[in-house]
């Protein structure tokens, strides 16, 4: 009884990992505030909060990250297909300047990747 | 010039700031100070802006009155590195007590458990005296590793898996497995009832240990950006109402006299008005010689004027400065990412999650096919398979390199674009060079003159004839007369003939200076001068027929001399496996003659600006990769259709912006030096994807058991959790060695 317990909650998990992960439903992501606003996205225990950020598409927009993760695997934000970087000083509120672009999805993350985050352009 | 007005702006750092309401009152209070014009406060980053003639001090006095404080903040960039560097400083301490805490735990653990072997729980006193050690050990996953725990449940939540995961998920496996021993032994078979406290704890120690040097080293990868910005001067000695001042860099504005004393650096970009003197531009270029300034001459931020004093012209101040410029430059190549770590990119992607499942899984193998106890195996397989995984590793491994390889290039006067530019540069088949600027000197001088009578005489109708032209000839034919200082005249009716020549009248002389082709449109025989014109030409020069009156009088060559360091630059290219082809709008003769002496495989001569982007086109669709070295005048589309343009001497705007690699030295050697950069970094880049993933490759199949049939034993939890942490510590310190790049030129 206790092996087929544990097997069967050995399979319950990498059910979850996958489920959780890579199938489950993500969480919506949070619209751009009015332009007088600025968009903040906190950096701390290893998220991006917000972590999906939608935008309209084909306008420059600023984003400012408030980085409060002392480990440097947060120092750097880089949003790869927009060729953009930059190095979040810690307790700073730091601009970041993206430049217009088509619609779609563009990933941010940090150096290591373990900070992840989704820009949707639409 | 006009100077800008500008209203002045000051920043505070607040205090005591916590809500919309705080902002208010803050704001208000402010706006009520004398001389205020607007205040505004950012909550994110609890700091004031202030705009106005205000005195600081009233500014500070109004934050107070309305019940907060603030401070003057350090605004320059230099200084929030040095705050920065402090709060890395800060945590660096703190993650070195966290692991001595958690070691001062787990050390002692491990040794009882090594030296006694007594770490199962039969009796009630067993239970009892490894409860209290489990408590022990909770304050440390608490105060020493909370954060991990803390990071991956928010991670968890936002459907991501970290480093943080893996850590939390090993050590709160092993402690609670503890704990059910602890408490209800009874449940497990007697072989089984094995605590594990002393892993949880070793592994906190262990990881925040790594993760202390870790931040270390990472400190060290960003130098070049902090010697950049070191050179940037905090004040200036500007003249207001004829008086010298020093005032704060943020300061001065464009439009402003500055006066720079030997000894000195160059706080803004301007041009000399007064004096003269040595400046050493090598921080920037690499140019180890120190240039001349004089009168009406360039002068950049952060070069240091050796032995004159010098009174300049601000033109550029701020964030426009090329210092400022080259830092930003420098900072956004260090951020992106290099084509070669896209596979390592994908990886990371799933790597948290698909390690946990591979945990699980082997966990699952033990339990069911394993020895006894197979329960203590399966836990111990299960935490060292998510201990030993580290997707930091190979997370950092490209980022660092490029980080260190970026400013290192800075520091030798190679300024990246971006990684993919680094990237390419490692592996071109072909540079395709610009003659004039890059190979030769770009300022033709005048070599000979050969007439009948009097060559003087000659070089002053010619000069005086050409004083009107914008040709490069012309101002050397003009140049070499004033330096003999012959007295040029005003010429009449001048003409010049596109491809020809020009014409024109002086003293009433009928003078043309022109090709053959000028000579047989106006029917005037070569005859005398050709065979000595063909000798010069061969040898490299640029000739020309003189006429005065319709008869040949002699004829005159121009040469653009070859730079003094071209040679040794194209040896070291050639050895480097480049094929070196040569681009220029001259003759084929004059080309041919350059080429020769510097051993250059190919030339293109004869060419017109857009032919450029056309040969190196045609290069690219036989398959090889291009690289295009140019100044920038007419290379603007060839450097941008290249695999990597290579901008020389820091030449236009729009060379830099076209090019992927902007050389601050007008030398080749510029070239080499990228390359052998590229070559480095790329190298120091694989060694360390390559030591990531077999780390991973290796680690985790021994973590999940797979040498137990041999050794007869399962990996540690322990040793798994000192493998993860120095695998990334290896991976930063190999991209450190990076620093120690030098270029193989001989000075």
């Amino acid at each position: 009884m206790g092996a087929i317990l544990v097997n069967l909650v050995g399979l319950l998990l990498i059910v979850g990992i996958v489920w959780w992960f890579w199938l489950g439903p993500k969480r919506k992501a949070n619209k751009a505030m009015p332009t007088a606003d600025k968009l903040q996205i906190l950096v701390k225990d290893g998220v991006y909060e917000p972590d999906h950020i939608r935008l309209p598409a084909g306008r420059a927009a600023t984003l400012h990250f408030l980085r409060e993760d002392p480990s440097p695997c947060s120092e750097w934000v880089l949003f790869p297909d927009l060729e953009v970087s930059a190095e979040l000083t810690l307790h700073r509120d730091t601009p970041v300047i993206l430049p217009a672009a088509n619609p779609g999805e563009y990933p941010f993350t940090c150096q290591m990747q373990m900070y992840r985050g989704t820009l949707i352009l639409e | 010039m006009a100077k800008k007005q500008h209203s002045a702006q000051m920043v505070f750092r607040l205090s005591g700031v916590s809500c919309a309401g705080c902002v208010n009152k803050i704001e208000g209070a402010v706006r009520q100070a004398g001389g205020v014009e607007d205040a505004r406060v950012n909550l994110a980053d609890k700091t004031l802006i202030v705009h106005g003639k205000a005195e600081p001090q009233t500014c500070i006095e109004a934050v107070r009155s309305a019940g907060y404080d603030a401070e003057i903040a350090k605004s320059s960039e230099r200084d929030q590195r040095a705050e920065q560097r402090a709060h890395e400083q800060q945590h660096y301490r703190q993650l070195l007590w966290r692991s001595a805490f958690a070691l001062g735990v787990g050390v002692p653990l491990m040794a009882w458990g090594l030296i006694t072997d007594k770490v199962s729980v039969n009796t009630l006193n067993e239970q009892l005296a490894w409860g209290a050690t489990g408590l022990i050990t909770l304050a440390v996953l608490v105060f020493c590793g909370g954060h991990f725990f803390s990071g991956a449940w928010k991670a968890l939540r936002h459907h991501g898996a970290t480093m943080d995961t893996l850590v939390a998920l090993g050590t709160g496996t092993a402690w609670l497995f503890s704990m059910m021993v602890v408490l209800v032994p009874h449940l497990l078979p007697e072989s089984a009832r094995h605590v594990y406290f002393e892993a949880s704890a070793m592994i906190i120690g262990l990881i925040s240990l790594g993760q202390a040097l870790e931040v270390r080293a990472r400190g060290r990868t960003s130098a070049a950006v902090e010697k950049l910005l070191e050179l940037q001067d905090v004040s200036a000695r500007v003249l207001r109402d004829g008086k010298e001042v020093d005032l704060p860099i943020e300061q001065v504005q464009e439009g402003d006299q500055l006066r720079v004393r030997p000894g000195e650096k160059i706080p803004v970009d301007g041009r000399v008005l007064e004096g003269k003197s040595l400046v050493d531009e090598s921080m920037l270029t690499g140019e180890p010689v120190p240039v001349k300034k004089d009168e009406g001459d360039s002068l950049t931020a952060g070069t240091l004027n050796k032995n004159g004093s010098l009174l300049f012209l601000a033109e550029k101040v701020g964030a426009d400065t090329r210092l400022a410029q080259i830092i930003e430059m420098v900072k956004n190549a260090q951020g992106s990412r290099v084509p070669i770590a896209r596979l390592a990119d994908r990886i990371s992607a799933i790597f948290v999650p698909v390690v946990m499942i591979i945990a699980v899984v082997a966990a699952l193998i033990w339990f069911n096919f394993g020895p006894e106890p197979q329960a203590a195996h399966m836990l111990v397989v299960l935490t060292s398979v998510l201990i030993i995984a580290c997707p930091c590793a190979l997370g950092l491994a490209t980022p660092l390199s490029v980080m260190v390889g970026v400013g290192k290039g800075a520091e030798n006067g190679v300024l990246v674009r971006n990684g993919k530019a680094l990237q390419q540069s490692c592996n071109l088949d072909v540079l395709v060079v610009d003659k004039t600027g890059t190979l030769t000197e770009g300022s033709p001088r005048l070599t000979d003159i050969e007439c009948n009578g009097d060559s003087d005489e000659l070089l002053q109708l010619l000069a005086s004839l050409e004083q009107g032209s914008e040709h490069p000839l012309a101002e050397a034919i003009v140049s070499a007369a004033q330096e003999k200082e012959l007295q040029l005249q005003s010429p009449s009716d001048f003409h010049a003939i596109t491809a020809h020549g020009v014409t024109g009248i002086i003293s009433g002389k009928k003078v043309l200076l022109g090709n053959s082709k000028l000579m047989h449109k106006e029917n005037i025989p070569l005859a005398s001068w050709r065979s000595r014109a063909d000798t010069l030409a061969e040898a490299g020069r640029t000739v020309m027929y003189a006429a005065v009156d319709g008869e040949l009088q002699g004829i005159i060559a121009v040469a653009d001399p070859i730079r003094d360091d071209a040679q040794a630059a194209i040896e070291r290219l050639s050895k480097l496996g480049l094929r070196i082809e040569m681009l220029t709008g001259d003759n084929k003769g004059s080309a041919e003659a350059v080429a020769k002496k510097l051993q250059i495989d190919r030339v293109h001569a004869d060419l017109l600006p857009e032919d450029k982007e056309r040969i190196v086109a045609e290069l690219q669709e036989g398959g090889e990769r291009v690289g295009m070295v140019g100044d920038g005048i007419n290379d603007a589309p060839a450097l941008a259709r290249a695999d990597v343009g290579f901008a020389i001497g820091a030449g236009t705007d729009v060379a830099i912006e076209s090019a992927d690699v902007t050389l601050m030295r007008s030398s080749l050697h510029g070239v080499a030096n990228a390359v052998e950069l590229s070559r480095a970094t790329l190298r120091n880049i694989k060694q360390n994807l390559f030591g990531a993933f077999i780390y991973n490759t290796l680690g985790i199949p021994i973590a999940a058991g797979v040498l137990y049939p041999i050794t007869g034993m399962l990996l540690s939890p322990i040793v798994a959790g000192a493998a993860m942490a120095f695998s990334s510590l290896t991976v930063v310190s190999n991209a450190n060695r990076l620093r120690f790049f030098k270029p193989s030129e001989v000075r």
